[in-house]
Formats: structure tokens, C-alpha cells, sequence
């Protein structure tokens, strides 16, 4: 009876619940990821807040009030500052980078021999294109031509010979040399950066050393310091009377410190490849390099693909250090324009680093978003 | 028997040569003595040749040249120096400056870091997507890019310094820095610095006894709460105790520069401050993929035990999420010491600016790049031991 009496039956209805609130439509999108605690309104409206002091101010500077067309400083300074602007007025100028745009892409490259550059740019563009895309076929021979063939011919056609006129790389400069300094650190520093990971994990003790010194030592230092040693230092250690063009010393060194930095991922990769791959490969009886060359590295190297495009970012952005060093790369151009007089006002250095970021930003975010596709289409699901 | 003789002998001699070139020992060997032959005629080459070149240039050799006169101004320096000091000197000017925009850029890039990092993690879509725009925008530009928008982009360009702009507590902002009180201590204020660290001291020893407390009894403690209250509060009550004994020397504008205060030079804040919002988009990613690293069990698995959600963050995700965040944290924090070398671009004396100037003057190039790599090496090495001692306290402890 007593074990009866605990039991519960229930005997009214219950009261009927609201229909449960949409779980699909703006106004729900809004009140789970704009509203949903105090805490979270409280957070949207700082940043709304933010938005609303931050960008109109933006829009105005980089589009409304910028100066768009003009001929020399007085478009882009105010009355005051003895140009043709109301007091007050600040916007982009423009008109600067308009004016020195052609100088921006190809530093002092002699006018009338600008087509070459600008033919180098196409073949690479051909060439780079199908090599991005995965579907295309005949990829060997693509990385030929871009690697190995395209180099050689762009270094004539750019410095000179076989019948055209010779152009000094003291006049190279601009987007141009940036471009030429990243492609051949990239193409350099790789290959160079896999030798290194191999030696480093090689099991004969002097190569090793002698990988794990270079290694450590060019990555505890800063690139300015490898770029100085460049070009004071090398020609301290050539024999007398040779000298060393001031990009290729340039070129050395942001390749021997881009490959350190490569031989680190290239060994991440390696470390993870499981040992029965290695021992997989010894029993069918290949050599170390077919070892290598066939079994390891293709896999060592898809698993650090990402590492591997953050390197080249990086690589890329520090072509700009080599304006440090008296060369004018994209960016070192663009500061020695604001020194000239024609174009001096308070607002032309912000809009040359603007435009010069905007073209470094564009480069880098590209490739960052190739690698996230390479990434998603490499990935054989073979990951645990 | 002699062809007997003949016909077994030859083979086993071209066996012997041959197993030589097969065994895998012997080879190694030889790549390996190759490898060290043509390291080693490479180096001696480098040097005959840098000998060589500095006898022709008549410069003499030897690190002599650091007791020499240094005959340059340095704009910001920590300790006492003027044109008459020694290179010597100067480099450890250089070194000092490099330390503290290094220390300085480091603290400020991992607040805004893990800042970011964990804003990208928000519930909140607006919060998580100016997060990302913040990364996203800092980490494709080049830093030197950064130094040089903010040096002669944005400060370069402020008013002069009879119109700064006024900012609280009598700071003053103009194209030449930023103008900011001086405190200046009265008599007996080493006792608050001593007071500081007694806090330390005795925060270290509450927080041990109130671990083995926990482990005998588990009653918990207010430890961080104890601590800060010991180690702020002790300087305070020694500061009243005093009697305050704290001026300020305010700037006061002049008709054309103001005098009085300190100032932080326009090379200071602009590197300081591209370092630190460089560096910070890079340690946000990195704090961001510690934190998603950490599985998703574990938070429903503190949540069954019910644990507050402070707890958990604090003793269940962090830790495991600080495992993952280390090593890479590590690399950024040299690489911001690194790139402090940046300096030379906008004329902030770091080492490299102070190195560069020795250079012009004395042409010691040899001795000025050794004395870079000892510096740069040392700074790395420090940092790396530090970073690793705390990883390995942090690490996963199995049996």
C-alpha cells in the first residue's frame, strides 16, 4: 500500500507549450550569433560602434575626398600647405601613385626597353596558370619551363644580350625586383631547403653537424643581418678584383635564409612520415635516393603544404627588407618617390604605403588562399 | 694449380674492392670526409681571401676598436651615454634598446594576440569576423611596411609641437613622440621595490602551501587573489607608509618644443607598435587553433563533473590549449625580436642601427658581423631555454 501511494499518476493535461521560436530566418540568425546573451549585445554594439567611427572616416579618406587626377603636389595640398584643396580637406592621393605608378612597377628600367619586363611577366603569367590549376595535364614539363627554362631566358631578356641593349640591375626596380627576388628564393630555397632537412636527419654525424650549424645559426639571426653579411661580407671573402652584383648578393641572401627556415618544415614533414614507410622502401630494395625521391618526400611534402606556402609568404614580405640595404624593391621605391619635391605633401607617404601594402596584401592573401585549396584538394583522406 | 691459383685470386681481390664500394658504412664514411674536404678548403679560401682583402684595405683586425671614442648621438638610450662614450658603450645601448622594444612589443603583442585569438572564437558572428579581418590584414603586409606607415605615414605627419594634441594626465602627442610625466621617487623608494618583491616572494610560498593544502585536504584557495593582493598591495601600503614620496615632472609646452617629462622618440612608438600588431595577428592564429585543438569531450567531460565554466577554462582547456600554444609561441616571440632589427629603417638605435654606424666608421666588417651573431645567437638561445624550461613544465606528464 505504502509502495502504491509513492506512485505518481498524472491527471490533468499538461498546458499546451509556445511553438518553439523559428529556428531558421534572419531575425534568428541575428538573435543567435549577434544578441544571444547580454554579454554578446553588449559586445555588438561596441563593435557596431566601432565600425561606425572607423569606416566612414575610411571611405572618405581612401575614395570621397582623394585626389584622383593631377599633375604635381599642388592637386593634393590644401590651400595652406600652397595647393588647390580647401583647408582642412584630407583624402588619398592618388594622383601620386598615378603618376609614379610606372615607376613603381619597374623602378628606372630605361622607357623604351619596358616591353621586356612586361613580356617576362606575361610568360610567367602563361606559364604560372596552368601549373596552378590541378587538372591540367603535362605538369613536368610545365615545371621545365617555369623553373628552369623560363629563369634563363627571363635573365637575357631582362639584363641584356643577344643583340639587346644591356640594362644595369642598378636601374631594376619597383614591383619588378620584388617578384624576381620572391620567384627565386622560392625556387632556390626549396630544393636547397629539402638537401638540408635530408641532412639533417642523415645518420652520417658531419653532414649532420654541418646542416644543424647552418640551420640554427641563419635562423637565430635576422634577415637584415644575412643581407648585410651579403653585401659586405661577400666581397671581403672573394678573391681581388671579382665583384658581386648587388641583386644577386641580394638574391644569395634572402635564399640561404629562406631555406633554413624550409629545411625546418621539410623536417616536420619527414618526422611524421611513420617508420614502416622507410623500412617499406629499404625492403623492396631501392636506394636512398629512389627512397626518397619516391616514397617519402611525396608524402613528407603534402602534409606540410601549408607550411610550406606560409614560408613563401614570408619569403615574400621580406623582400621588402632589401630596400634596407640600398635596393629599390616595390617598396623601397615608393619611399624614395615621397622624397621628391614635385610630390611632397603631408598625405603622399600614407597613400604610397596604402597602395604598396594593398599590392603586398593581394600577393599574400592570394597565396594563402591557394594553399587552403591545395590543401582541401590534396587531402586523400588518408589522416587520421 | 697455378691458373687455379690466378683464377681464384682475381675475384676475391675485385669481391674485396667491390663490397667496399657496396658497404654502406664505407661509403658513408667517404661522402662524409668528402663533404668536410670541401667544407674545409671552402672556409680556408673564404679566409685567405678576407685576409687578403682587409691587408690591402689596411684595416686592422682584433676587437681593439670597442675602447675606441664613439664620436655619435644616440636619440633614446636607458643609460647614461654621450658622443665622448666607447663602442663599446654604444653597443650596449644597442643591446638595451633592442631588449626593451623586444620586451615591450612582446607583452603587448600576446595581449592583443590571445585577445584576438579568442575574439575569432566568439559566439559572436561581427566579433569573430572584425577578428579575422584584424589577422587577415596584419599578417599579409610586410612589417617593415607597417614601421614605415606608422613613422613617416601617420607620426611624421602630426601637428608640430605648439599645436600636440592634449591627452589625459598631461600627455602630450606630437611629430616628435610622445611627451609623458616623469615620476621622479623621493627618499626611500628602493623600499617599495623591495616591497614588490617580498610580495613575490611570499606569493610563491602561499601558492605552495596552498597546493599541498588542497592535496592533503581538498579545500581550495584563493591564491591568485591572496597574490595580487600581496604583491600590489604591500608596494601601496609601503607607498602610503611613506608618505607618498612621488613627484612627477609634467611637460610643459614651450613656444616651439615642450620641456620637461620624458619622451618616447617617434622611432620607438612606430616600431613598437607595428611590431606589436604584426606579431599579434600571428600568436592570435596561433591561440586560436590551441584552443579549437583541445577536444570537445573534454569541456562536456568537466561539465559532467560539474565544474563552473570558469574552471573549466581555467583548469581544464587552458592547460591543454598552452601544450599546443607553446612551441609555436616561442618562434614568434624571436621572431618580433627578430624583426626588431627593423629598427635601421626608421632610425630607432637597436644593435643592427648601432652595428651599421660602427661600421661606416671603423670598417670592422668581420669583427661587427661576429659581434652581431653573438648577440642575436645569445638573445635566441636565452629566449629558447626560457620558452623550453616553461614547455616542459607545461608538458603532459605520463607515467
Amino acid at each position: 500500500m505504502a509502495i502504491n501511494s509513492s506512485t505518481f499518476i498524472r491527471q490533468d493535461m499538461l498546458a499546451p507549450q509556445p511553438a518553439p521560436l523559428g529556428v531558421s530566418g534572419a531575425s534568428h540568425w541575428f538573435r543567435t550569433k549577434l544578441f544571444a546573451t547580454p554579454k554578446d549585445t553588449v559586445l555588438t554594439i561596441l563593435a557596431l560602434a566601432l565600425l561606425a567611427y572607423l569606416v566612414p572616416g575610411m571611405i572618405n579618406w581612401l575614395f570621397i575626398d582623394a585626389v584622383w587626377t593631377g599633375s604635381d603636389r599642388t592637386a593634393c595640398a590644401t590651400v595652406i600647405q600652397g595647393g588647390v584643396l580647401p583647408d582642412g580637406q584630407s583624402g588619398a592621393c592618388w594622383a601620386f601613385v598615378d603618376a609614379k605608378f610606372q615607376q613603381f612597377m619597374f623602378g628606372r628600367y630605361p622607357l623604351e626597353e619596358r616591353w621586356r619586363p612586361i613580356l617576362v611577366a606575361v610568360l610567367f603569367v602563361i606559364l604560372l596558370v596552368p601549373m596552378l590549376i590541378p587538372k591540367v595535364p603535362h605538369k613536368a614539363w610545365n615545371a621545365l619551363a617555369l623553373f628552369i627554362i623560363l629563369p634563363f631566358i627571363s635573365f637575357f631578356l631582362l639584363i641584356g644580350g643577344f643583340g639587346l641593349p644591356h640594362v644595369e640591375t642598378q636601374l631594376w626596380g619597383g614591383l619588378m625586383v620584388t617578384l624576381i627576388l620572391s620567384f627565386f628564393g622560392i625556387t632556390v630555397s626549396l630544393p636547397l631547403g629539402i638537401l638540408l632537412a635530408l641532412g639533417r636527419r642523415s645518420q652520417m654525424p658531419v653532414i649532420k653537424t654541418l646542416c644543424v650549424i647552418f640551420i640554427e645559426i641563419i635562423r637565430g639571426i635576422p634577415l637584415v643581418t644575412v643581407l648585410f653579411m651579403a653585401s659586405v661580407m661577400l666581397p671581403l671573402f672573394l678573391p681581388n678584383g671579382w665583384t658581386f652584383d648587388k641583386l644577386l648578393r641580394a638574391l644569395i641572401g634572402v635564399s640561404i635564409f629562406s631555406a633554413a627556415y624550409m629545411a625546418e618544415v621539410i623536417r616536420g614533414g619527414l618526422q611524421a612520415i611513420p617508420k614502416g614507410q622507410f623500412e617499406g622502401a629499404d625492403s623492396l630494395g631501392l636506394s636512398y635516393w629512389q627512397k626518397m625521391r619516391l616514397i617519402i618526400l611525396p608524402q613528407a611534402i603534402k602534409l606540410v603544404i601549408p607550411s610550406i606556402v606560409n614560408t613563401f609568404i614570408g619569403l615574400f614580405k621580406d623582400t621588402s627588407l632589401v630596400s634596407i640595404i640600398g635596393m629599390f624593391d616595390l617598396l623601397g621605391i615608393v619611399t624614395l618617390n615621397q622624397s621628391d619635391a614635385n610630390w611632397s605633401t603631408p598625405v603622399t607617404p600614407i597613400t604610397g604605403y596604402v597602395f604598396a601594402g594593398f599590392i603586398f596584401w593581394l600577393f599574400c592573401f592570394g597565396m594563402s588562399r591557394y594553399s587552403a585549396f591545395m590543401e582541401r584538394h590534396l587531402d586523400t583522406g588518408h589522416r587520421h | 694449380m697455378a691458373g687455379m691459383a690466378l683464377n681464384s685470386d682475381t675475384p676475391t681481390t675485385s669481391k674485396k674492392a667491390s663490397s667496399l664500394i657496396y658497404d654502406p658504412k664505407a661509403r658513408g664514411i667517404f661522402y662524409q670526409v668528402l663533404t668536410l674536404a670541401v667544407v674545409v678548403l671552402f672556409v680556408w679560401m673564404v679566409t685567405q681571401n678576407t685576409i687578403d682583402n682587409l691587408r690591402r684595405a689596411n684595416i686592422a683586425s682584433g676587437f681593439g676598436f670597442i675602447q675606441g671614442r664613439a664620436g655619435f648621438d644616440i636619440g633614446q638610450s636607458l643609460i647614461a651615454y654621450s658622443s665622448d662614450s666607447t663602442y663599446g658603450r654604444a653597443l650596449l645601448v644597442g643591446i638595451l634598446n633592442t631588449l626593451q622594444v623586444a620586451v615591450l612589443g612582446i607583452i603587448t603583442a600576446s595581449i592583443i594576440g590571445f585577445i584576438v585569438g579568442i575574439a575569432r572564437l566568439s559566439q559572436n558572428w561581427l566579433i569573430a569576423k572584425l577578428a579575422q579581418v584584424y589577422v587577415e590584414f596584419f599578417r599579409n603586409i610586410p612589417p617593415l611596411l607597417v614601421i614605415l606607415f606608422w613613422y613617416k605615414g601617420v607620426i611624421a605627419v602630426l601637428p608640430q609641437a605648439r599645436d600636440s594634441f592634449n591627452l589625459p594626465f598631461q600627455t602630450y602627442l606630437n611629430n616628435r613622440g610622445l611627451f609623458v610625466p616623469k615620476p621622479i621617487f623621493g627618499d626611500g623608494a628602493w623600499a617599495i621595490a623591495v616591497a614588490f618583491l617580498i610580495g613575490i616572494v611570499a606569493t610563491v610560498f602561499v601558492a605552495r602551501w596552498a597546493k599541498q593544502r588542497q592535496m592533503r585536504t581538498g579545500q581550495p584557495f584563493h591564491t591568485v587573489w591572496t597574490g595580487l593582493g600581496l604583491i600590489l598591495g604591500l608596494p601601496i601600503l609601503t607607498f602610503l607608509a611613506l608618505g607618498a614620496p612621488l613627484t612627477f615632472d609634467y611637460p610643459i609646452a614651450g613656444r616651439f618644443n615642450l620641456t620637461g617629462g620624458s619622451v618616447l622618440g617617434p622611432e620607438f612608438i612606430s616600431l613598437y607598435l607595428a611590431l606589436s600588431f604584426y606579431t599579434a595577428s600571428f600568436i592570435a592564429e596561433i591561440v586560436r587553433s590551441g584552443i579549437k585543438a583541445v577536444p570537445k569531450g573534454q569541456t562536456e567531460a568537466a561539465n559532467a563533473l560539474g565544474l563552473r565554466s570558469n574552471a573549466i577554462t581555467r583548469l581544464i582547456v587552458l592547460p591543454q590549449a598552452l601544450r599546443i600554444i607553446i612551441p609555436p609561441l616561442t618562434s614568434q616571440y624571436l621572431n618580433l625580436t627578430k624583426n626588431s632589427s627593423l629598427a635601421v629603417a626608421c632610425g630607432f638605435a637597436d644593435i643592427y642601427a648601432i652595428g651599421g654606424t660602427m661600421l661606416n666608421q671603423t670598417g670592422q666588417a668581420v669583427e661587427i658581423v661576429a659581434l652581431f651573431l653573438i648577440i642575436y645567437l645569445s638573445i635566441s638561445i636565452t629566449t629558447a631555454i626560457f620558452m623550453n624550461w616553461f614547455n616542459a613544465k607545461m608538458a603532459l606528464v605520463e607515467r
